[in-house]
């Protein structure tokens, strides 16, 4: 078995609160509280979770756009967490990011061309202005674009295409790994099928890795071959995507699962409700963060010991007491 | 506005498609040159400023009355074709001293309006990037230049460093350098914390994000990404800034600190006039008027020159 191309370990963010006139830290923001995964070159782990629950923060801290507080990003044997600012600014080449909002990640002051030529003049990817412009040719038509596009500007494009214009964008240093942080969140339903099938035929035909991130149960079933769910700030499960679906274990899980929508008005199925909201992720609770709202919770053990991820069964892990 | 692709563009844009490859290649500049064109307001003004700039440059070639030239026989006349704008009160010919003065004029309100965007541009730019403890300490500075009292401050300058830069430059030049600085100096303020405010919230906008994660240095993300879209902001607050150092030029010259009195800026032919508001009121038309039409041409330049650097706006 291949070591894994990235390693997250006990990964942790908190964002300080200033308060108070001399602008101490009076409380923190949990966003992500000690989150660990692999994941294997050519694959593509989903990570889904409600608002909030820190799943893009993940995915910003594994490319460093925002510093962790803790733990350990390795990536193809390198400790990304450590890297020194020109390192990391190489490591782009290997790790990209799709952004969720089309409309608001390309500068609408450059043409397309420019916005995916930038990655190619940064790294001196490309040697003469003949090769910069075959290479943007070249990109747009991988992502379903033609030459065409490249003097216009990202206003006159539909959502769709611009998904398709920051596609081409990570796509330009030829990555290995690319975090989708719900790239097709914002698209309608008819173009999301659009962009997830170009992802899939990307991923065949440069052997990329995903890390898929989403709030919609079943496009990330869809797309991946394992998901982790996410309940604020920690993983509570993780499986491969049949696995989950089928069989979960977690409560959280169930409760999620139960209210993906199915498309049949005949089809009758036990709806579980759970009670109360979210937590504040400044104070979460003690315990197993799931505890207040948790339908099976055992009091002593519950509220004061956190679960760890357990294996249960090939390649499923669940972090919870009760369970597994 | 996306809405204006039909979404059969989709479908035929895939890799067999056979459209033109890099068809009609458009440079920026004339991009931008053909949206101005479309701002009728802009484009007049542009030909009323132009010809003004025209008429400073070469109308005292052309029109060869000396603009000292005292004739007490001709005293506070009207506009006539021997006085086209009239006379003052020694019979200077107004037209050719407003020729004259348009220069100055003109450059004090430009070169300050640049020093100005210059400083605030550089100063806000800092102070949004680096945030922390440089952003504080701008700000304090951009707060104390704002509590300044101005005028005393002012007096205090001229008198500390007229004599050595007209000493340094000749005393056209000396005083030009010195009240551009001096205007351009108390004018950043307001620049300053408009690009601050415009840094804070553009450099959490995703495309900066994306930008980042590319593996641009700060300096590219700034002038790419951050820097172009402050633009809109920074235009219209240039073009006040003119007006308003034109103006100010205006008082300095009242209060016996600009230019010396024989040279005949548009401030100071104003100020000049007021004695005589009821008895020769052309006098003070002919320059209020210039510096009226400058400031506004000036202002609807600037809102063309928005709208054509903003390729969002459908032109």
């Amino acid at each position: 078995m291949n070591a894994p191309l990235l390693k997250v370990n006990n990964l942790v963010k908190h964002f300080p609160i200033k308060g108070g006139i001399f602008g101490r830290v009076s409380e923190k923001v949990h966003a992500v509280d000690g989150v660990s995964f692999e994941l294997d070159a050519g694959e593509t782990l989903g990570v889904v979770g409600e608002s909030g629950c820190g799943k893009s923060t993940t995915g910003r801290c594994i490319l460093r756009l925002i510093e962790p507080t803790s733990g350990e990003v390795w990536f193809d044997g390198k400790n990304v967490t450590n890297l020194g600012k020109t390192e990391l600014r190489a490591m782009a080449r290997d790790m990209q990011i799709i952004f969720q909002d089309p409309y608001a990640s390309l500068n609408p002051r450059m043409t397309v061309g420019s916005i995916i030529g930038e990655a190619l003049t940064i790294h001196k990817l490309t040697h003469s202005a003949r090769e910069y412009e075959d290479r943007i040719v070249e990109l747009l038509e991988t992502v379903g674009l033609n030459a065409d596009h490249m003097r216009r500007y990202p206003h006159e494009f539909s959502g769709g295409q611009r998904q398709r214009i920051g596609i081409a964008r990570a796509l330009a240093v030829t990555p290995k790994l690319i975090v989708c942080d719900e790239a097709v969140s914002a698209l309608d339903v008819s173009i999301q099928a659009q962009v997830i099938n170009l992802l899939e035929d990307l991923q065949e035909k440069f052997n990329l890795t995903y890390l898929f991130i989403a709030h919609d149960l079943s496009v990330v079933e869809h797309i991946s071959q394992r998901v982790a769910v996410m309940y604020l700030g920690r993983i509570v499960e993780i499986a491969s995507s049949h696995d989950l679906y089928t069989n979960p274990l977690h409560p959280y899980t169930e409760a999620l699962l139960s209210a993906v929508p199915i498309p049949d008005p005949t089809m009758k199925r036990k709806r579980i409700m759970l009670q109360g909201d979210v937590p504040s992720p400044i104070k979460p609770p003690s315990g197993c963060h799931f505890h207040t709202r948790c339908p099976i919770a055992q009091k002593p053990l519950c509220n004061t010991e956190s679960p760890t991820l357990k294996h249960s069964s090939d390649g499923h892990w669940v972090a919870c007491h009760l369970r597994g | 506005m996306a809405g204006l692709i039909p979404a059969s563009v989709i479908a035929s844009a895939g890799p067999d498609s056979t459209l033109p490859v890099r068809a009609r290649h458009v440079s920026p500049a004339r991009e931008a040159w053909r949206r101005f064109c479309r701002h009728k307001m802009a484009v007049v003004s542009l030909i009323i400023l132009l010809s003004m700039v025209l008429l400073v440059v070469v109308g005292p070639l052309l029109w060869k009355v000396a603009i000292n030239d005292i004739d007490f026989s001709a005293r506070l006349k009207g506009p006539s074709w021997a006085h086209p704008f009239g006379t003052d009160d020694l019979g200077q010919d107004i037209f050719a001293r407003m020729l004259y003065g348009g220069r100055i004029s003109l450059a004090v309100g430009l070169a300050a309006m640049m020093m100005a965007i210059l400083v605030g541009v550089t100063v806000g730019a800092i102070a949004g990037v680096s945030r922390g403890a440089v952003d504080a300490a701008l700000m304090w500075l951009t707060d104390l230049f704002l509590s300044l009292p101005q005028l005393p401050l002012l007096l205090l300058l001229i008198y500390l460093f007229r004599d050595t830069l007209k000493t340094a430059f000749g005393p056209e030049v000396g005083v030009f350098i010195m009240i551009v600085l001096v205007i351009g100096g108390f004018r950043w303020m307001p620049v300053a914390r408009l690009v601050r405010a415009q840094f804070f919230s553009l450099r959490e906008k995703e495309y900066v994000e994306a930008a980042r994660a590319l593996g641009a240095s700060t300096f590219r993300q700034v002038v790419r990404h951050i820097l172009p879209n402050t633009l809109g902001p920074v235009i219209v607050a240039g073009t006040i800034d003119v007006a308003a150092a034109i103006i100010a030029e205006s008082t300095l010259s009242f209060l016996g600190l600009g230019f010396p009195p024989d040279i005949p800026t548009w401030g100071r032919l104003l100020f000049d006039s007021k004695d005589f508001l009821d008895i020769a009121s052309y006098w003070a038309m002919f320059p209020g008027t210039a510096i009226f039409l400058t400031v506004l041409t000036i202002n609807f330049i600037g809102d063309g020159l928005r709208d054509a650097l903003d390729p969002r706006k459908v032109m």
